[in-house]
């Protein structure tokens, strides 16, 4: 019982420390500009999910159940619901924005994407 | 999760309820990705309003990660003083998360509060009815995290010997997942909603 306790006091302050470092490590690159444009986006939020899994595994316990693995397969589950929703999501809008373009724009879009020529 | 009932002697009602509480948490998750969706979508449409970059104070969001991850933290050791009966550590440290979790909502209350007073409410644009409903939310959960909170320690204070029972115990467990579970989310809206707000793309 008193070592499970010192176990689980020990995963707290790593997580806890992990998770601080992640957390400064992006704001740093955000506010000293280190990276710039998508480079940057890619590298906060893949610094993100690193630190959800941190906390995932260190906080929640996440893994550390007996088989079956209900809790694992249920957020298993949510990922991918989660993933089609906000990139779906994305797609959809996205597409929509520029088929629905304004006028101003289409003959740019046409030119640009679609390989006409002003005569 | 259930790490900590494998080790203490429990029924199978105890993580039958824990994992209710965890497909909760993860409907939780899919509303919370349905609005960061909407956020997505809407985060260009100031309507000839300010977008992110001018509205957010980094060194404030910043302050504020860190009292939420703190709270995170000090969530976790209270429930480890519980299972190890040590009734006056686990007071402490909820009392701790407690005032971290009050420090945290009080100031996202008032960052709201100085948004509408400059007139960037939500009806400013789609982008910030966007913002407001997805930082609301989570606000939301934080109220009633820090309502659990206080009933948890009055019952602790109410408690007659010093032995913690199964039920308060699965019952701090599972609030110690929704607070934990808070946290998981607030790094998504501090990367997505602050971070990347501050970003020229």
């Amino acid at each position: 019982m008193n070592a499970s306790i010192e176990r689980g006091r020990r995963q707290y302050v790593l997580g806890f420390g992990l998770s601080i470092i992640t957390t400064l490590t992006s704001f740093y690159l955000v506010s000293r500009q280190i990276l710039a444009g998508w480079d940057l986006v890619y590298a906060i939020v893949g610094l993100a999910l690193l630190q959800v899994i941190i906390q995932l595994l260190c906080f929640l316990h996440v893994g550390h159940e007996k088989e079956p693995r209900w809790n694992l397969l249920a957020l298993d589950f949510t990922l991918i619901v989660v993933v089609i929703v906000v990139i779906g999501t994305l797609w959809i809008m996205d597409h929509l924005n520029y088929h629905m373009t304004s006028p101003s724009d289409t003959d740019t879009y046409m030119i640009q994407d679609e390989g006409f020529q002003k005569r | 999760m259930n790490e900590t009932l494998a080790e203490t002697p429990v029924n199978e009602n105890t993580s039958k309820t824990t994992f209710g509480f965890w497909l909760y948490l993860m409907t939780d998750c899919v509303l919370f990705a349905s609005l960061f969706a909407t956020y997505a979508v809407l985060r260009n449409n100031t309507f000839g309003g300010p977008g992110g970059g001018e509205l957010f104070s980094q060194p404030v969001v910043l302050t504020e990660t860190i009292i939420l991850l703190t709270s995170s933290f000090t969530c976790g050791l209270a429930v480890l003083a519980a299972r190890a009966n040590n009734k006056r550590q686990m007071l402490f440290y909820f009392g701790l998360t407690f005032l971290l979790g009050a420090t945290f909502l009080f100031m996202e209350l008032s960052e709201f509060r100085s948004l509408v007073i400059e007139g960037n409410s939500w009806r400013r644009s789609g982008f910030l009815s966007a913002f407001f409903t997805l930082v609301g939310t989570h606000g939301l959960h934080i109220t009633v995290g820090l309502i659990w909170i206080a009933v948890m320690m009055i019952r602790t204070l109410k408690m007659r010997g010093r032995k913690f029972s199964e039920t308060s115990l699965k019952r701090l467990l599972m609030l110690s997942m929704f607070w934990h579970f808070l946290d998981l989310i607030w790094i998504f809206i501090f990367t997505f909603v602050y971070l990347m707000g501050g970003v020229q793309l």
